[in-house]
């Protein structure tokens, strides 16, 4: 292996600027960064990974922010891994999250990265993955991951977290919403924040009906919370906690993360496919060549592709 | 060059006029740069934590209270006390001509008062960046 052990050892031993340079290089995907993902993946699946996903405005940074505080104050290494959108025009971002949770910066105990999608759609930037595992290396008891405010769609994170907890607002619309396919979907908590609004009530009532309608085998638990006054942030990493001694009793934690690596293999081998079609100067060639007759009708596309999957592999 | 310039915008100090730091952090951002913003009230030593753990190119402050003279300096001095030595240090706001050439002495790389088209700060960035 090319890269240096004792870059991994830094890494092992907790320090921060190995930690946050490797989570630069998976970020800009440049030489070094599978060589890193090798060589630290033994030391990895020791954290508990959190994810924190819910509308923009939420609140999700705030409780994040709450979260971390009273983990490290129990003495638990948290990393987050906070993440905004990258402007598809551009290509810039204005990554915010930290805005809330500056008073961690000088926490020893907590480490926080934040990340733009970079032209990821599903609420998860690309790099995420690798970066749970280089905090998990580096030895975090806990990992939180906060997504891009979501909309309906975005459910990449069931399949990054162990835990996810869906923070809701009072006021964001009738309980049809609450009944809908998607995001709604994955929530293994619901913490309504902002309980001290108006109408918080209502919308506890109505997700407490969407819950109850369901026939999942463990109805996720629906917490009042104040994140920005620190209300039931205590309450909620119970329920964390009895979250994942739900997943370790039942077997669902293997489960979960069998089925992650199986999609983490199937994203890679597609990147791989994809890399070679713009990177392999032959099958890109290939590639030009088929597109006339594909246009004359000499070929049809399935055809096409048929011919170049042969070329790629 | 193919990542984006990662930057850190933040005000240190106890002011509490951040409309310059935004106006900047978004010249960047439509420079197809990662801005991380802070917020307000930041102390250096925040400001340099949240550098290293961001692995930023540059930071970027903004101080419209007059405590520059003395809250840039003590940035520029934590990095080095980190053993960072790759992130560009530069500075904004309401700064006398005559206290720049201090700062610049500190190891502020450059300085930018109001009225400065962002453009300016843009290509300055660009043109030097220290990884």
């Amino acid at each position: 292996m090319v890269l240096n052990l004792d870059l991994i050892n830094k890494l092992l031993r907790g320090d921060k600027r190995t930690c946050a340079r490797m989570i630069t290089k998976i970020e800009n995907n440049e030489k070094e960064a599978e060589d890193i993902l090798k060589g630290i993946y033994e030391h990895t699946g020791n954290a508990h990974i959190i994810g924190i996903t819910g509308p923009p405005g939420g609140g999700k940074s705030t409780l994040t922010y709450r979260l971390s505080k009273e983990l490290s104050n129990q003495g638990k290494k948290v990393g987050i891994i906070a993440i905004d959108p990258t402007s598809p025009f551009t290509g810039g971002s204005i990554l915010g999250d930290r805005i809330r949770m500056n008073k961690l910066a000088t926490d020893p105990n907590v480490f926080i990265r934040s990340m733009g999608t970079r032209g990821h759609l599903g609420g998860l930037s690309k790099a995420t993955h690798g970066g749970i595992k280089v905090f998990d290396a580096y030895g975090c008891d806990y990992i939180f991951v906060e997504t891009v405010g979501v909309g309906q769609s975005e459910v990449d994170i069931v399949k990054t977290a162990d835990t996810v907890v869906m923070v809701m607002v009072p006021g964001l619309g009738d309980d049809i919403q609450a009944i809908k396919a998607g995001i709604m979907e994955i929530a293994d908590i619901f913490a309504i924040n902002k309980s001290d609004l108006e109408g918080s009530e209502r919308t506890t009532r109505e997700i407490r009906m969407m819950v109850e309608m369901g026939n999942e085998e463990k109805k996720p638990p629906i917490l009042n919370v104040i994140a920005n006054q620190n209300e039931g942030i205590r309450e909620l990493i119970e329920e964390i906690h009895k979250h994942k001694e739900y997943l370790i009793s039942t077997g669902k934690l293997e489960e979960k993360r069998l089925e992650r690596i199986r999609s983490e293999i199937i994203t890679l081998i597609e990147d791989e496919i994809k890399s070679r079609i713009f990177n392999d100067k032959d099958v890109y060639k290939l590639l030009d060549n088929v597109l006339k007759d594909v246009y004359n009708k000499e070929l049809d596309p399935y055809t096409a592709k048929d011919k170049l999957f042969k070329a790629i592999i | 060059m193919d990542r984006p310039i990662r930057v850190l915008v933040a005000k240190p100090g106890l002011d509490g006029h951040d409309r310059g730091a935004k106006v900047i952090a978004r010249a960047l951002r439509d420079a197809s740069m990662e801005v991380i913003y802070t917020g307000l009230r930041q102390t250096p030593e925040q400001i340099v934590a949240a550098a290293i753990q961001e692995d930023v190119d540059v930071v970027a402050m903004s101080i419209l209270s007059g405590a520059h003279n003395h809250l840039f300096p003590k940035v520029v001095k934590l990095f080095k006390e980190e053993g960072v030595e790759d992130v560009l240090v530069i500075g904004g706001g309401v700064i006398p001509d005559d206290d720049i050439p201090g700062l610049k002495e500190a190891g502020i790389a450059e300085v930018f008062t109001p009225g400065t088209p962002t453009t300016k700060t843009i290509e300055f960035i660009k043109n030097n960046l220290k990884k």
